[in-house]
């Protein structure tokens, strides 16, 4: 069975392939490269003692920022290639959505975030809005 | 400085996130639209890609996107930064029916509501989870360092040779 919505002729378990692919190397980019921001603390503040070239500095000398950017370069190597083969209409919503919530939950456990219910309300509402917007 | 509540550089900061992010990703998907479809037994045209005009201009935003997105990470959680980029979808919407004319249906306004009242609650609360030691380096060094001027070696013999006998 093929879908309508993709620019090609893709099967639906690939298309969810893809996406799930684009949602999950998003999430470990985005935790990790959080993780990293927070291990060195206010950028500005570190601009304002060290000048932009030592905040530069101070990012690009993180390992976890690395790894996050691995991620996120994975992400939108991912991104490109489900383009390539879906509709925006499909891939922009759904991985958008998708992430918004996989990020909540990895930010609780990963982090150690205060995800209180007025984030997990807003994760949620921001979710279903971004599908409406975009579908 | 970390705080709770934004100030309103701050808040420029996640504006700029909000915007140049769906910017970024429409320059991308008109520029991948453009081409022919890739397959993965070609990977290297995926690279190739990266040089046409569409995608080139696309990845600009998207590196002045991820510049104030870090920036934006390091003072604000990331439970509270991702939200808040959402609304850049919104802007987007309200340019397109404002600005290019387009017609907004039913669905995409609830969609716009949606995201508001979700980036509204969001934006109520504190930006950052408190902790002890909030990311500053200088702040865990000082933290991890003795808590009692007694427990520093040179202080307590001082202390020891000031001692009445």
């Amino acid at each position: 069975m093929n879908i309508a919505y993709a620019a090609t002729h893709v099967n639906p378990w690939s298309a969810a392939a893809m996406i799930a692919c684009v949602v999950l190397c998003s999430t470990a980019g985005e935790v990790l490269t959080a993780a990293a921001m927070k291990s060195l603390g206010d950028l500005d503040e570190i601009r304002a003692h060290s000048g932009l070239r030592g905040a530069i500095r101070a990012v690009l000398t993180c390992p976890l920022f690395f790894a996050g950017v691995s991620f996120l370069a994975l992400a939108f190597f991912s991104l490109l290639f489900a383009l390539n083969h879906l509709n925006l209409s499909l891939v922009a919503p759904a991985s958008a959505s998708l992430t918004l919530v996989t990020n909540a939950i990895a930010g609780k456990i990963f982090l150690k975030e205060n995800v209180d219910r007025r984030r997990w309300s807003a994760a949620i509402l921001v979710c279903i809005g971004v599908y409406l917007l975009a579908h | 400085m970390t705080h709770a509540r934004l100030l309103p550089r701050q808040y420029m900061i996640l504006g700029l996130v909000a915007v140049s992010a769906p910017l970024g990703d429409s320059c991308l998907s008109r520029g991948m639209t453009a081409l022919p479809a890739i397959s993965l037994s070609h990977p290297v045209t995926l690279i190739a890609a990266v040089f046409t005009p569409w995608i080139a201009l696309g990845i600009a935003l998207l590196i002045g996107f991820f510049a104030s997105y870090l920036t934006a990470l390091s003072w604000a959680d990331l439970t509270f930064v991702l939200p808040a980029t959402a609304f850049g979808n919104v802007i987007v919407a309200l340019l397109s029916r404002f600005w290019l004319h387009e017609p907004i249906s039913l669905e995409r306004w609830a969609g716009i509501v949606l995201i508001t009242l979700g980036v509204s609650f969001v934006a109520q609360g504190p930006s950052l989870t408190e902790r002890p030691t909030n990311g500053n380096p200088a702040i865990k060094a000082l933290a991890s360092e003795p808590a009692s001027i007694t427990e520093w070696p040179e202080h307590a013999a001082t202390i020891e040779e000031e001692q009445p006998r």
